[in-house]
């Protein structure tokens, strides 16, 4: 995420929105984004409905047993169809914002 | 005849100890977060001076001290080590499938959820003018 916000520019450069979902709460959110500088959206899923809806689903995983999300990361283009999907085997590895950036450019021919 | 001071034991269990402990300065970089060689390498060095010093301590214990404090920390340090590779190689990599996940040419899921500053926001207006990128990611809780 942090790595994300550094490559912000990049991406309103190409007009995409960078967007951030987890179960954390609005304030967690708003007092997260406050304290780390995010400058996108970071969107509440109190109840994991949409993260279960994308079967990212990690049951047990957060504290006290909470189901949380699995770390993953998709490029949606302007008719909402997924261009680039990256699913991690190992939750320390995540997608670097370059991989998105080059899935992009990729489809719109730089 | 007072018995050297035999460092290596010191040193290589300090080291070992390191090996763990700086796994979370390590993460911040993904060079040494996606394999932990900085960590394995702590380790190795760890494991190096411990065998120098048992030697030391065994082969030639009326010079060198060590044959009890030296096998306790390498005892500990191999159960260090082997802690660190049960997170790293095993409960890192247990993430469920996601077999049903969306997949590359397939329309995105509709959903409106609240953002940090509690309004609500739906991925058809996120995808203006060129689409968006979205991040799950497990949470600060």
């Amino acid at each position: 995420m942090r790595s994300f916000q550094r490559k912000l520019s990049e991406f309103d450069a190409r007009g995409v929105r960078v967007v951030a979902i987890s179960v954390d709460s609005v304030d967690t959110n708003q007092q997260h984004s406050q304290r780390m500088g995010f400058a996108f959206s970071v969107l509440s899923d109190a109840d994991a409905a949409v993260i279960r809806r994308y079967d990212l689903l990690h049951r047990g995983a957060g504290p006290k047993g909470i189901d949380i999300a699995r770390p993953a990361e998709f490029l949606i283009d302007s008719h909402g169809i997924i261009r680039w999907v990256n699913l991690t085997d190992n939750i320390a590895v995540r997608a670097r914002p370059e991989q998105a950036l080059q899935a992009f450019d990729e489809r719109h021919g730089d | 005849m007072k018995r050297k001071w035999n460092w290596p034991l010191w040193v290589g269990f300090v080291v070992a100890v390191g090996g763990l402990f700086s796994y979370e300065f390590f993460a911040q970089f993904p060079i040494t977060r996606d394999f932990p060689w900085a960590n394995l390498l702590f380790f190795g060095i760890g494991a190096t001076l411990l065998l120098v010093g048992l030697f030391r301590a065994f082969g030639r214990p009326q010079l060198y001290r060590g044959k009890i404090f030296g096998s306790i920390f390498t005892a500990i340090s191999v159960l260090l080590f082997a802690f660190f590779a049960y997170e790293i190689f095993y409960v890192l990599r247990q993430v469920p499938l996601s077999a049903q996940a969306p997949r590359v040419g397939e329309k995105a899921p509709e959903f409106s959820l609240p953002d940090q500053n509690s309004k609500s926001v739906a991925l058809k207006d996120l995808l203006s003018p060129n689409g968006a990128v979205l991040i799950f990611y497990r949470g600060h809780w």
